[in-house]
């Protein structure tokens, strides 16, 4: 069964157009719009080109190299793999626990990717759209434009990162191709001149994060008609959920909601993940399309990242993030938050909770531990999750006799949103460009939408030059008969 | 504050993705090759998978930055061109352009020093390969060709006439487009 504007009845008849708006090295998005007469939407779809190199990358590797070499996959969250392929390790190498010193080394390491990467996306990425509006001129809708407005932002932005990069370079021994996070623990533990090294710059870093948060929800409330509407899909949410049902990026069990926030599932280990979750395929699709199984395709599928995580978890063991979570639940007086750009306001909680948890961190003793690795009864198979930036990352790995890793599965983020990112074009394309004639600020509306999921599409290798918008208008016959090109020159 | 060595060489590139290893592996060399002038504070290495809004920072008091790359577009063995800041449309993405790094660290910090980029050709990006043979190649003159502009055996100037006028939209290789692209984890 196909979901309104996935199928149309006759696409041969109807006007094509290409969005290729988010073209990587190696990844590739594309979105597709079918037109009908008076410039009907009939058919949206947002095609994904998926990863399908990485078993036989990794297969046949002896078990250990692993999480470095998975580092390699994403040049973008490399951290978040390295952490999965060792979660998912520690359950081979029969670490059921690990030492205290490892886990919140490993800990340390992932809330400083978490604020590294979502202040790269607020700031940077997201920003111009959502301070300057979506269809505003397009050469004012950048960074540049930022910095001129609101100079401190992008400068806080670059700090941001820049603190972030350090608790990973601290923790994982290198800023990339780290080794810290070993299959058992880590190999490293964190000095007390690293430890002082990164608590200095800490009450500007929570205090720029908190900024960030104020005007994200700033700007939600002040376009909130807006923003409600905008790309809004109600469906289930999916999340790790740690103990006691607070929010935990790092370890928990599996919890899902559905649209109006009652609990579907809850408590399930992690590696009972292949019990609850199912994928299908589309004939216009790379990309796998994962639901709860017990709903089936149809109402199973779900949205993973801030604003599931936000939602699904009952408290935050932070004041400012638990605060903020407060607050905006309270935007709907409890009710599930179910609008794309929600996503900004959920990540910028986060970002104040990744701030909150490294500061935690640093004052913590056991991080200079000298126990570091845990070990126990070899098993056969191990399972990973976590909270990447982007949302739930699963890695799953089979090892033989001789160690080497003889099956691994690997779903994520990205492709636990196929389904809902699809959903919310089609309904901004409805809203924005139904009856109208394509242009570039309707255009980016779609854009909008998908930058909200933060989708990472370029991985491993890095990407430079231009990222064009070309959007193609074809007639029934695949004939070109108009074109609107985005170019890095008129985007300077 | 100790002022950082004046020359940044910034490799960018995935060890594990063919040709694209070319910028690390010439860090690798350089770190052998050049280990006098290392340690003597006249260069650091610098070595990522992508470019980022932070690498600005990584320009603060540099005299000189290399940026050095694989591409699909540069002659053979390598082109050498300067960069100037732009901002281009990289900077709306995860990976940024050394034009648009450049930029990042004008408007943030002031205006960044001398750069170029050792555009380096590569041939194969495939997940899982190891260096082509012609790019084996290409990396040998590059690290002579690097190892002499730090030792002042040959002049800062560009090498190559093309890459000077299609400076950095170019230098990515289209890599996956016949194996499969990536969404990724994080």
């Amino acid at each position: 069964m196909s979901l309104p504007l996935e199928k149309a009845d006759h696409p041969e008849k109807l006007r094509r157009i290409a969005i290729d708006p988010l073209s990587r090295v190696e990844g590739h998005g594309k979105v597709t719009i079918l037109l009908g007469a008076d410039n009907r939407v009939e058919q949206v779809r947002l095609h994904i080109v998926e990863f399908r190199g990485f078993e036989r990358f990794i297969l046949g590797r002896p078990y250990w190299e692993v999480p470095v070499m998975v580092q390699r996959l994403c040049g973008i969250c490399p951290v978040s793999h390295h952490l999965a392929a060792s979660k998912a390790l520690d359950a081979v190498v029969g670490a059921r626990a690990l030492p205290p010193t490892a886990e919140k080394v490993r800990r340390l390491m992932h809330y400083g990717q978490i604020l590294q990467s979502h202040a790269l996306h607020f700031y940077y990425l997201s920003s111009p759209d959502l301070l300057f509006g979506f269809g505003s001129e397009v050469g004012k809708r950048n960074i540049a434009g930022v910095l001129g407005a609101y100079p401190e932002l992008a400068k806080q932005g670059v700090l941001l990162r820049k603190f972030g990069q350090e608790v990973i370079r601290v923790t994982a021994g290198k800023r990339v191709h780290g080794t810290g996070s070993i299959p058992g623990g880590v190999n490293k533990a964190v000095s007390r001149a690293e430890r002082d090294l990164l608590r200095r710059p800490l009450d500007e870093v929570l205090a720029w994060a908190e900024g960030g948060l104020a005007l994200a929800k700033k700007l939600y409330v002040r376009h909130r008609e807006t923003y409600d509407r905008f790309g809004a899909v109600r469906s289930n949410v999916l999340s790790l959920v740690g103990a006691g049902g607070k929010l935990d990026l790092y370890d928990g069990t599996l919890r899902a909601r559905d649209a109006d926030g009652k609990i579907l599932f809850d408590g399930v280990a992690c590696d009972k993940y292949d019990t609850l979750l199912e994928e299908n395929v589309r004939s216009w699709s790379y990309m796998k399309f994962p639901f709860i199984g017990a709903l089936g395709p149809d109402l199973g599928w779900y949205k993973v990242g801030p604003l599931a995580r936000v939602q699904n978890c009952d408290f935050i063991a932070t004041p400012a993030a638990e605060a903020a979570r407060q607050e905006f639940r309270s935007m709907t007086g409890g009710a599930m938050v179910h609008a794309t750009l929600a996503y900004h306001w959920a990540r910028m909680i986060e970002l104040v909770h990744a701030a909150e948890v490294i500061g935690e961190l640093l004052g913590d003793d056991d991080l200079g531990g000298a126990e570091l690795v845990a070990s126990g009864p070899r098993q056969k198979s191990g399972v990973g999750i976590i909270e990447a930036p982007r949302g739930t990352l699963i890695h799953h790995y089979e090892v033989d006799a001789q160690d080497l890793v003889t099956m691994c599965n690997l779903v994520v983020s990205t492709t636990h949103n196929n389904q809902v990112m699809n959903e919310a074009i089609r309904a901004v394309a409805l809203e924005y460009l139904d009856g109208h004639e394509p242009t570039e600020p309707l255009l980016n509306h779609v854009e909008v939408a998908i930058r909200a999921y933060d989708p990472c599409l370029s991985c491993a290798t890095h990407a430079l030059g231009k990222m064009p918008l070309v959007i193609q208008v074809l007639d029934h016959e695949g004939r070109e008969v108009g074109r609107i090109q985005r170019d890095a020159a008129e985007l300077s | 504050m100790t002022r950082p060595p004046p020359l940044l060489v910034l490799g960018v590139g995935n060890p594990s993705r063919g040709d694209d290893a070319l910028a690390p592996l010439l860090l690798e060399r350089a770190a052998v090759e050049l280990a006098a002038a290392l340690a003597r504070g006249e260069l650091e290495l610098l070595t990522d998978f992508q470019l980022q809004i932070e690498h600005a920072l990584d320009l603060v008091g540099r005299a000189r930055v290399l940026f050095v790359d694989a591409s699909v577009r540069a002659a053979a063995p390598f082109e050498l061109a300067r960069v100037t800041p732009a901002r281009d449309a990289s900077a709306t993405s995860h990976a940024l352009s050394p034009a648009a790094v450049l930029a990042t660290h004008a408007e943030v910090v002031g205006a960044p020093p001398e750069a170029w980029l050792l555009a380096i050709r590569g041939e194969r990006f495939e997940l899982g390969e190891g260096l082509s043979d012609a790019a084996r190649v290409n990396l040998e003159a590059a690290v002579r060709h690097l190892a002499a502009l730090v030792t002042g055996r040959s002049a800062w100037a560009p090498v190559g006439q093309e890459v000077v006028s299609r400076q950095l939209s170019v230098v990515s290789p289209r890599v996956g487009e016949g194996g499969g692209g990536h969404a990724g984890g994080g």
